[in-house]
């Protein structure tokens, strides 16, 4: 039983983390209606960039934490303009394209600047072993899990209660009739870029400071997209509880299952869940089933 | 359609017909015959060039036909490339069987491995698929790696070359005139399925599935027909490149490798036969092109010297794809119809 009680608690701190990342797609999708597929290289740039700016510039911890910030941002405002906006009326194939091309490139260019390699953050988030009921857990995955949830408790009341977060729900509902009413849908869908990188970058930096930088990150991300489609794709919550439920599934897979097949379970259930996901409720737990009339 | 003007059809087959003109015919033929005659004056480094294309384009035919045709998007097509390969070699070294067999058993393999996981299919559409076939990537994958006593996990698998009687099929130049054989036969049965019932119901699917349904395609068999043709086009593909290369892994199988045939795909141009060919071309050199700059970019700013040139080439592949989903989306396979047009009325461009 504390055997249990260890790997769920694992799985749920582990778990907000993917809800983080995947708040940032579901933002981006519910806003502009694209599916980004790069939020996971997103992620491991936004870390390696962190990086960059605290040892290369020798800058204290927050500061360049908040450089990033300001980084990541312009970076979604980028790739909303330069890439995205282009392909406004090309069937969805193109977007979807286009966010796998970007990262392809992300992928190239972590090996080009970074090449590839492991690289830790200084220790700012205190690592210490906490016992709880008979678990142990390192201080740092909780902080980072808090830290995870206040993140999307913030966005998530911008989108639900600020005039910005109206305008991108407006947005979400239909693009024209946004536009119609008097909103500015191409500044939004930039604003929602800027805030989807932002996301994936937040999740970078914790999970760079939990476990170290790594190409492998990039594949952590990737776990996000089963948690956005067993949440249902346009929805907030649904984020939340589907990446934790993934997190605490994969982590129980893990445990139980790893010694029967010989290791690596832990990589590969959230995508078995998702192709269940598929076949029983493709909506997910929280999506608007869509019901298409001729 | 595309025939010069003066050229008209007075019959059923003259309509049908792919090759129309005396002129297409000398093309075609001469064609052929320069391309099996090139392993006698080629360097055994183009030729294997041209072997990697050749194997690009057979699994980047299939993948058109489900993604171009059919509209249904691909991200494991790595993966499935990765069943014929293990198929193959399994079939080779632990049943001994020759490879002619092995070969159109990986591809049978294969098709029903697509079916499996064009199931869900039936209830989603879209972007759906993209994620049903991204968690195949990585089932299968996982598969190949954690299976040991058949697949040899991580270490891989090394695959005989293929033989005919005593003749040992292990040349650069052998296998060319396999590869291409296999390649041109492929490509030919791809542009007549293309233009048969079967294709012409996959772009209904593609542009309107519910106005398909209407006229009475039943779309989950076609879905899953093209399914079982991409898959069955990944596996030749698959089983050429595990005797061509020789040994298999389950990394020469990742994810970006699916996306890499998807943006050869969009390069050569959505729902075109000729597109699957200028696409695999076009990838393939400028790969090579990439890793015969690499170096002398490493010579010009010393601080990337020590990056392999593969940093480059998916950083290029990623913009050249971008490039051409902004500039070009149709591919150069809509190029080459506006220089084909363009020379039928030339001097009269219109």
């Amino acid at each position: 039983m504390a055997n249990f009680i260890q790997f769920f608690t694992s799985g749920l701190l582990v778990g907000g983390l993917y809800a983080l990342i995947a708040l940032g797609v579901v933002i981006i999708l519910k806003a502009t209606g694209i599916f980004n597929f790069a939020q996971g290289m997103i992620m491991m740039v936004g870390g390696y960039v962190c990086w960059t700016v605290m040892s290369g510039l020798g800058l204290p911890i927050w500061v360049s934490i908040l450089i990033t910030f300001i980084i990541a941002a312009v970076f979604g405002f980028a790739v909303e303009r330069l890439l995205l906006r282009p392909l406004i009326g090309q069937p969805i194939l193109s977007a979807i394209l286009m966010t796998l091309a970007l990262s392809y490139f992300l992928n190239g260019l972590v090996v080009a600047v970074w090449q590839g390699k492991y690289q830790l953050f200084p220790q700012f988030i205190p690592s210490q072993a906490i016992k709880l009921g008979g678990a142990i857990f390192s201080s740092q995955l909780i902080i980072a899990f808090v830290v995870a949830m206040i993140v999307f408790g913030i966005f998530t009341i911008i989108f639900l209660k600020t005039r910005v977060g109206l305008f991108m729900r407006a947005t979400s509902e239909d693009h024209q009739l946004a536009q119609a009413t008097g909103i500015g849908v191409k500044g939004i869908f930039g604003l929602t870029w800027a805030i989807g990188v932002v996301l994936a970058t937040i999740g970078g930096i914790l999970l760079g400071s939990i476990n170290g930088l790594n190409p492998a990150m990039a594949d952590v991300g990737l776990k996000a997209f089963p948690a956005v489609l067993l949440g249902g794709l346009e929805s907030i919550p649904g984020a939340l509880i589907g990446g934790i439920s993934i997190g605490i599934l994969e982590i129980m897979a893990a445990s139980y299952l790893d010694p029967l097949v010989g290791g690596g379970i832990r990589d590969v259930a959230p995508f078995v869940i998702l192709l269940v996901v598929l076949i029983f409720k493709p909506y997910g737990l929280f999506g608007l089933a869509k019901i298409e009339r001729v | 359609m595309n025939r010069p003007s003066g050229t008209l059809n007075s019959s059923y087959a003259q309509d049908m017909a792919i090759v129309r003109t005396r002129l297409q015919w000398i093309l075609l033929v001469a064609g052929i015959i320069l391309l099996f005659c090139l392993p006698l004056f080629a360097s055994s480094y183009w030729l294997s060039v041209l072997n990697i294309i050749g194997i690009s384009v057979i699994a980047v035919l299939g993948l058109n036909m489900l993604s171009g045709y059919c509209g249904q998007i691909s991200l494991g097509h790595a993966a499935f490339i990765a069943v014929g390969a293990y198929t193959s070699a399994i079939l080779t070294t632990r049943f001994a069987l020759p490879f002619w067999i092995a070969l159109p058993c990986a591809g049978l393999a294969t098709g029903v491995v697509g079916l499996i996981f064009g199931l869900p299919s039936l209830r989603i559409k879209g972007f759906y698929i993209a994620m049903a076939t991204l968690a195949a990537q990585f089932v299968i994958i996982y598969i190949a790696a954690h299976w040991r006593s058949v697949t040899g996990g991580t270490d891989g698998m090394v695959v005989p070359p293929p033989r005919i009687g005593n003749l040992i099929l292990n040349s650069e130049g052998s296998m060319f005139i396999v590869i291409m054989s296999i390649a041109v036969m492929m490509t030919f049965f791809a542009k007549n399925l293309a233009r048969s019932r079967i294709g012409r119901a996959w772009v209904a699917v593609r542009d309107n599935d519910i106005a398909a349904e209407v006229m009475g395609i039943n779309l989950f068999k076609y879905k899953l027909l093209a399914f079982f043709v991409a898959s069955v086009y990944a596996g030749i593909a698959g089983s050429l490149w595990a005797h061509y290369m020789r040994a298999i892994n389950p990394e020469h199988f990742p994810l970006m490798q699916s996306i890499w045939y998807l943006g050869m795909v969009i390069i050569g141009g959505l729902g075109s036969i000729a597109g699957a060919v200028f696409g695999a071309v076009f990838m393939t050199l400028l790969e090579q092109l990439v890793i015969g700059v690499g170096p002398a970019i490493g010579s010009i700013f010393p601080s990337f010297a020590t990056v392999t040139s593969l940093a480059f080439s998916s950083m290029a592949f990623g913009l050249v794809i971008a490039l051409f989903l902004i500039f070009e989306p149709r591919g150069l396979a809509h190029r080459w119809e506006l220089f084909k047009a363009g020379y039928r009325f030339w001097p009269y461009s219109y």
